[in-house]
């Protein structure tokens, strides 16, 4: 039956944003609203609130455990206005392909009415970095289900008391690493490269993006994107985090700024295997603006505070080799060797 | 001239493998979505399912996962979204997957899944051991134990009817002896579509299903507030799989015109002075055992459990309490238990604590690894059984059978 295998229920059409104050005209009512009781500055929260506005009222959005769910999803205070069910750590691309693959059989038995529905599963980086890879790899093959994945990543396992993750930046202060007397730098990996791995290692998955909340229009744009194209997608996006990263709440939109603005985190998406630069991020690639140096960045957090002059050296050299030795600045660090040119 | 698949369609008698019936089960109930991994033994399941679904002859979402944590949150998703699922594993891969397999029985979701009992490794084992299905006893899982190819038509479809009823709504493990039924032909009599129709409704999930037209938050942050309550609604919802399963066997009964006990298959017991207890394909051997033993004026009996979850308390003491010694054999183990024995042994003792005629009872370990049971081995068990009740002296000794020294 070549119409099972071939079989797709479709996407939704979201018109995009394309600049901030086009967002109260195009996306007026809020389906993640009060009742969650995320720190003060929260800029996971924040995702979470552009995510389901950006996905609207005919969706299913899924959880895994992490702050969004712990902290932010309560018995009896849910803020949830759409559908939303827990998943475990691990398995937020399961609970993505399970969700979409019960609509899908259940429309094609005639056992569902048919429509598109929006399919999301978010995860934290503990959950989209570390220990739910394998399940989002295996979510990001199936071209056959439209779905898409959000890692909320707030570079430590913020919910449990700020451990390190496969997402924290090189050296950071957390409770599993913290600076003593004979090891100032007690976190010697660099933050895991998990867009571009997603996204070079999975051809049928048609969009993946990073995004941050500090320009959200960018955000509920990419949001819409990866839930328009057909089959799977995945979202990356840095969160300021003022417990995790030791500032004040205040700061918590400079700092996701900071991040672009120094080249740590540059904006991209990838349409069809297609790569382009979004906001500053593209300006910085075609050398119309500079990058910050990374410094401003590391300076205004306390989980840097024990950095010498070194450790920002090291860091600010890094962040360099992202921008000026990549094969594709800033997303793909390959570099191919040119046997002719031996 | 009809394809082998379009020949084992049909209403009718086939030789069949444990795990092939499984996959007609799933075929017949029209499962939604389903969801492999490989492990033996349990996964010959999935090469028969794929085949009905490659050939066109059953319409499911067919997914082989990356892992079995994978295979079994796919499923677990998927029913909340109001899909019948099946999936299964074996040994430790169905512990890669204790974590979902927890949660599913939390949130109170009707899987079926098939467990191709195997022994846990390290060291490395194929056979079948109880060990790998038992480890979901205490979580709110229905588990039964079918000990024939036949029997898997009756506990399969009995599973999705009794999981699926919303005075029980949890999970339910078919639990098969790994290669002596997953992969032991024998004839089996399928039922025909109308009559499956007739006896498993379609799987409604009601006001908990997951939709954009019923926005309910699933499974939120409860912690001490709520955990106890929900905790207790579990428990009414296995107490209820007792009497949901009882009409539904009756019902069975009644659909496929078979005679059958709900709870306990009890052979040559009515007049027994004692009995062997177990579960599973232990039967074969156990029966050709009793049926020699009989030549020799042995008077013994076997009454072998169905279902160990939910555990037929009321049945199992007025049975057992007609004997004068009993004999429970595991196949699986509980090492540090009381006794030391195994976990069947164990549950069946605190069954019969109380009860106004308590039979002296003794437990055996025997079968593990997928060791066969021999004849002289039940014969050994037996007679060890008819001396206890001979000399009118409990022994809670548990004694290994069929091991070196």
């Amino acid at each position: 039956m070549a119409e099972t295998s071939e079989y797709n229920i479709g996407t939704q059409e979201l018109p995009l944003m394309g600049k901030v104050n086009a967002i109260p005209e195009k996306a007026v009512e809020e389906y993640f609203t009060s009742g969650h009781r995320t720190c003060q500055g929260c800029e996971s929260a924040l995702i979470m609130r552009l995510m389901a506005k950006a996905a609207g009222p005919r969706s299913i959005i899924l959880g895994s455990t992490g702050c969004m769910y712990v902290a932010n999803t309560t018995y009896y205070s849910t803020p949830w206005v759409v559908p939303w069910m827990h998943t475990q750590l691990g398995s937020s691309g399961s609970a993505a392909t399970g969700t979409a693959a019960a609509l899908r059989a259940l429309m094609r038995k005639g056992k569902m009415k048919e429509e598109p529905i929006n399919v999301i599963a978010f995860c934290g980086d503990g959950g989209g970095i570390d220990m739910g890879v394998s399940s989002i790899s295996a979510a990001l093959m199936h071209a056959k289900y439209n779905l898409a994945i959000i890692c909320y990543d707030n570079e430590s396992y913020a919910n449990t008391d700020i451990q390190i993750s496969g997402a924290s930046p090189w050296g950071a202060n957390t409770t599993f690493t913290p600076p003593g007397k004979k090891f100032r730098i007690m976190h010697d990996c660099w933050k895991k490269n998990i867009a571009a791995m997603y996204a070079v290692g999975h051809t049928r998955c048609n969009y993946v993006a990073t995004a941050d909340a500090s320009y959200p229009a960018d955000l509920i744009d990419k949001v819409r994107k990866a839930l328009a194209v057909k089959g799977p997608a995945f979202v990356h996006t840095l969160d300021p985090c003022p417990k995790g990263w030791d500032y004040d709440p205040f700061y918590s939109h400079k700092l996701g700024e900071l991040a672009v603005e120094t080249g740590l985190f540059p904006l991209w998406e990838m349409t069809d295997g297609a790569l382009t630069y979004t906001g500053i991020s593209a300006r910085q690639v075609y050398g119309k603006r500079g990058r910050k140096p990374v410094r401003e960045y590391l300076e205004t957090q306390g989980r840097f505070h024990h950095f010498e002059e070194e450790d920002y050296e090291y860091f600010q050299s890094e962040v360099d080799k992202m921008w000026d030795d990549w094969m594709v600045p800033g997303v793909i660090p390959f570099k191919v060797n040119n046997p002719s040119k031996k | 001239m009809a394809t082998a698949t379009e020949q084992q369609q049909g209403a009718g008698v086939h030789l069949l493998t444990g795990s092939e019936v499984m996959a007609h089960v799933c075929r017949l109930a029209d499962v939604d979505v389903i969801t492999a991994y490989p492990i033996r033994p349990y996964d010959t399941v999935m090469q028969y399912v794929s085949k009905f679904i490659a050939e066109g002859d059953f319409d499911a979402d067919y997914i082989p996962a990356e892992s079995e944590h994978g295979q079994f949150e796919i499923v677990k998703h998927a029913s909340a979204c109001g899909a019948r699922v099946f999936t299964g594993s074996s040994g430790v891969g169905w512990l890669y997957a204790m974590e979902p397999l927890a949660v599913t029985a939390g949130l109170r979701l009707p899987m079926v899944a098939l467990v191709g009992c195997r022994a846990l490794d390290d060291p490395g084992a194929f056979g079948t051991e109880h060990n790998d299905a038992m480890l979901v006893r205490d979580l709110g899982w229905m588990i039964n134990f079918p000990d024939t190819a036949q029997e898997v038509v009756e506990l399969g479809l009995l599973s999705y009817r009794v999981a699926e009823d919303p005075r029980v709504y949890l999970p339910c493990a078919i639990a098969m002896d790994g290669a002596f039924l997953t992969h032991s032909q024998a004839t089996v009599r399928l039922p025909g579509q109308e009559e499956v129709n007739a006896f498993l409704p379609p799987y409604d999930r009601g006001d908990l299903l997951l939709h954009p037209d019923n926005p309910i938050t699933i499974a939120p942050q409860a912690n001490e507030d709520w955990l106890m309550e929900v905790r207790r609604q579990s428990s009414e919802a296995a107490k209820n799989a007792y009497t949901v399963l009882k009409e539904a066997h009756a019902d069975f009964s009644k659909t496929f015109g078979v005679d059958t006990d709900p709870f306990l298959d009890e052979y040559m017991t009515e007049d027994a002075d004692v009995v062997l207890c177990g579960m599973g394909t232990l039967s074969l051997p156990v029966k050709v055992a009793i049926r020699e033993m009989r030549k020799e004026g042995k008077k013994v009996g076997m009454v072998r459990l169905k279902w160990f979850r939910p555990f037929p308390t009321e049945e199992l003491r007025a049975s057992l309490s007609r004997f004068k010694a009993v004999g429970v054999i595991d196949r699986d183990y509980s090492f540090g238990s009381p006794y030391h024995g195994g976990i069947v042994f164990n549950e069946v003792k605190a069954a019969m604590y109380g009860a106004d005629k308590v039979p002296h009872m003794k437990g055996f370990v025997c079968g593990l690894g997928g060791r066969e049971v021999l004849l002289e081995d039940v014969k050994l068990m037996a007679d060890k059984v008819i001396s206890m009740g001979q000399n009118d002296a409990a022994d809670n000794e548990v004694d290994w059978i069929g091991v070196r020294d």
